[in-house]
């Protein structure tokens, strides 16, 4: 088979193969790993809570420390930055008006950071969420022209199946490309982005272009009364609910499933997983299927709740910003949720900055990419701290395990996968500018 | 993660005690919002736009607040909410062509109190609510008087035209640019190349330098910023004319001219009439004579017999004489699009939907 020799572009482009053996969660004992291991595995074991305040001392410091260098860069610009930090705030979660706004801006990229997340925790980097979603959209607007005699939940379903499906099945090329023909996966991603652009330009300006749309080409408006409306008591349409949905299904799916786990073995060690007789190839077709059509749904909802039409405006970035809230969170889906909250919330008070100090659009842009940098550099903290901490405590006590400890600990956190995705960022910073 | 938010707000209205100060909305008078779909300085549509915002800003009364970059997504909908709610905007500006259908309907019927004035003239009445208005400006007239100039700048014969999508309103420049040209100069053709997209720089450079190497040695653009191309033409030694905004300052030896907005008029006339509690039109439109669009002072390498045919014809628009698009008229393909005793004045829907290029034009609608 030639997995074996697709496989091996990631292990060398992985330079942080964690410890192999070492890497590989607990539950790997019963696939063959030595019993001895585990043993200084439980003996560091924290409890739960100490562990979780442990994950996110990490991230919430790193958040403090890029707010307080952006309070500096704003300051050097000659505003107050109490008074910006103030506004940001108004602007983000001040008022409920705001809260919701920030709602909004979060639930697209919930769903383009799942196209990232998911495949992340095989060890894939992929980019691919602004294709998808592009794609997707425009598929749910073929298909609402489509199911038109169908009524609006027949076209409401419509729209978001095959914006779904079209948008997995576009991730899914760059998959299977990966698997079948070792193609990397990145650039796969990245162009197939570009070629959904031009293909739902193409699209909307000839085959489906609505005559009446002189100077916007777009697709015919599939009518209000089919649209996607607000969940009830909120100004923020269904889109939100399907991104928290698909946050917790993938979990569940990531981490309490035997395919989340086989996938998360793969993102390990995907020698020790092909040797374990596990389908890595189609463990990257289905992840990356699932992972495009959560942008696809995106897209649809984009269509179905917003535009009401397919063209121009679909390309929106959001999968870019999706690409940004997947590493942050680490792969993550739960945490997916908070951290495109976030994201949004810095968005939504963008606008306030640049109306109320006459800062440039940019701003927001220097502060995410402050905080992504010092979410980035506290990785590497993370985990180590206090496994120095303990080690310190440890030969204090002239305990024998010193050593051992040192390359389980970040398995202790459940993050294998993550481990390995965190040192490739840097590449894909570099790469994808 | 969940534990920021908590901390964020303990210590935001901490500061917020000692900010109050400097939050102060909006003195008495009207805060106007205006909304950008690019950057303000792009030399650009948006500063064309801008520059307009700055005008009003002046008088009296009156408190800006600007938001550049608000894509044509439920962003610009949440923006104007912001400026509503937030900023408590009663007159808001969305310029981008794009922000009308859905969001600016869709806001406007939420916000009755609020006026909504949109760039692009899709002002419907009946169907549309009645807090929106649209304006628009034929600057196909500046286009004409500007490819009057570049007809008689040529040495090649051969103009070069970048332009984003082929929809009408970007062919009608075309058209009036090559028809003013070939008015003077029946030699002069315009080749015409399309990008796809409003800001695509790069590709807007590329098809520059193929226009240049193709002969065209006088240049324009119909596309958001026309920044890269001005700039290239300069550096490349060959005549540029602008669009949006005056961009003589990016190449000081080769700007020949440009249609340009005068947003600033129009802006100050709604502002005037909205403060005096009088009606405002819903559909608002003009061109040279109203003072909606203007021409570049010409630029250095303008000879005087260029300047004279230019001015003849900026007069008869000013004169409202001008016919533009009249019969007989063919497109590039031989086609009879306006046949012989046919007038389309300036005002006629009927070049509202214009859907060809025509004869002397290089290049396909499709």
């Amino acid at each position: 088979m030639s997995l074996g020799a697709s496989v091996d572009p990631n292990a060398a482009g992985g330079p942080a193969m964690p410890g192999p053996p070492g890497a590989i969660p607990p539950p790997a004992s019963p696939v063959g790993r030595g019993a001895p291991r585990t043993a200084p595995i439980v003996e560091i074991r924290e409890p739960l809570g100490a562990r979780l305040v442990g994950a996110m001392a990490a991230p919430t410091l790193a958040i403090f420390s890029a707010l307080l260098l952006f309070g500096v860069f704003v300051a050097i610009t000659g505003r107050n930055p109490v008074a910006v930090y103030y506004q940001m705030y108004r602007g983000s979660f001040g008022t409920w008006f705001s809260f919701q706004n920030t709602l909004l801006r979060a639930a697209p990229l919930m769903l383009t950071a799942l196209a990232t997340a998911l495949p992340l925790r095989l060890g894939l980097v992929v980019l691919g969420g602004e294709g998808s979603m592009v794609i997707g959209g425009l598929a749910a607007a073929a298909a609402a022209m489509a199911a038109r005699d169908h009524g609006p939940n027949g076209m409401k379903l419509a729209m978001l199946l095959s914006g779904a499906l079209v948008g997995g099945l576009w991730m899914a090329t760059a998959g299977a490309l990966r698997a079948y023909r070792g193609v990397n996966e990145t650039i796969a991603t990245l162009l197939l982005n570009y070629i959904a652009i031009a293909l739902l330009n193409h699209i909307v300006e000839g085959p489906l272009r609505d005559p009446a749309s002189l100077n916007k080409p777009s697709t015919p408006p599939i009518g209000d009364d089919n649209m996607l409306g607000n969940v009830p008591g909120l100004d923020v349409h269904w889109g939100l609910a399907w991104g928290l949905f698909a946050c917790v299904a993938a979990w569940v799916l990531m981490n309490r499933t035997t395919f989340g786990f086989a996938a998360r073995m793969v993102g390990g060690n995907v020698r020790a997983a092909l040797l374990n007789g596990l389908p890595v190839g189609r463990l990257f077709v289905i992840t990356t299927l699932i992972g495009g059509a959560c942008a696809g749904l995106a897209g649809s909802i984009e269509v179905a709740a917003i535009h009401g039409t397919a063209n121009a405006s679909l390309v929106t970035g959001y999968g870019y910003t999706g690409v940004l809230v997947a590493f942050i969170a680490r792969g993550n889906p739960l945490a997916v949720i908070p951290v495109a909250v976030l994201l949004g919330g810095i968005g939504a008070s963008g606008g306030l900055l640049q109306r109320v100090f006459d800062l440039p659009d940019a701003t927001v842009n220097v502060l995410q990419g402050i905080l992504f940098i010092c979410i980035l550099f506290s990785e590497t903290f993370n985990g180590r701290a206090p496994a120095f901490l303990r080690r310190a405590a440890r030969s204090d006590a002239k305990t024998v395990a010193a050593p051992e400890v040192e390359m389980v600990a970040p398995a202790d956190a459940k993050t294998a996968v993550p481990a390995d995705a965190k040192t490739a960022v840097p590449a894909v910073l570099g790469g994808g500018g | 993660m969940k534990k920021i938010r908590p901390i964020v707000s303990v210590l935001t209205s901490f500061f917020a005690l000692a900010t109050t100060s400097a939050l102060a909305v909006a003195a008495p008078g009207m805060t106007v919002g205006f909304i950008y779909v690019g950057p303000k300085t792009d030399y650009g549509y948006n500063q064309a736009h801008a520059q307009g915002a700055a005008v009003i800003a002046k008088l009296p009364g009156i408190k800006v607040r600007e938001e550049e970059m608000v894509p044509e997504t439920v962003a610009v909908q949440k923006t104007m909410e912001s400026m509503i709610n937030l900023d408590g905007a009663k007159l808001i500006f969305p310029t981008s062509f794009g922000y009308f259908d859905p969001h600016i309907l869709k806001e406007a019927g939420k916000n009755k109190d609020v006026t909504f004035l949109h760039c692009g003239g899709l002002y419907t009445e009946g169907k549309h609510p009645t807090n929106v208005g649209s304006y628009f400006g034929y600057i196909d007239e500046a286009e004409y008087v500007a490819g009057v100039v570049a007809g008689l700048s040529t040495k090649s014969n051969k103009l070069g035209f970048i332009a984003a999508k082929p929809i009408p309103q970007v062919l009608r420049n075309i058209n009036s640019y090559t028809l003013g040209a070939r008015s003077v100069n029946p030699k002069v053709t315009t080749t015409v190349i399309f990008t796809g997209d409003w800001s695509m720089p790069v590709k807007e450079a590329e098809a520059a330098s193929s226009l240049i190497d193709q002969g065209a040695d006088v240049l324009t653009a119909h596309v958001d910023s026309p920044k890269v191309i001005v700039e290239l033409a300069e550096r490349k030694g060959v005549f540029v004319t602008g669009y949006h905004a005056n961009q003589s300052a990016l190449a000081p030896k080769g700007y020949l001219t440009g249609a340009e907005w005068n947003w600033g008029k129009v802006y100050t006339s709604y502002i005037e009439m909205i403060q005096a509690g009088k009606p405002w039109p819903h559909l608002l439109r003009g061109g040279l004579k109203e003072g909606f669009v203007k021409v570049s002072p010409y630029g250095k390498a303008v000879s005087a017999a260029a300047k004279k045919k230019a001015d003849d014809a900026k007069a008869k628009f000013m004169a409202g004489t001008m016919v533009v698009y009249k019969g007989p008229l063919k497109d590039n393909t031989g086609k009879v699009v306006i046949p012989a005793g046919v007038e389309h004045k300036q005002t006629d829907i009927a070049l509202e939907s214009m859907n060809y290029l025509v004869e002397g034009v290089v290049g396909k609608t499709q």
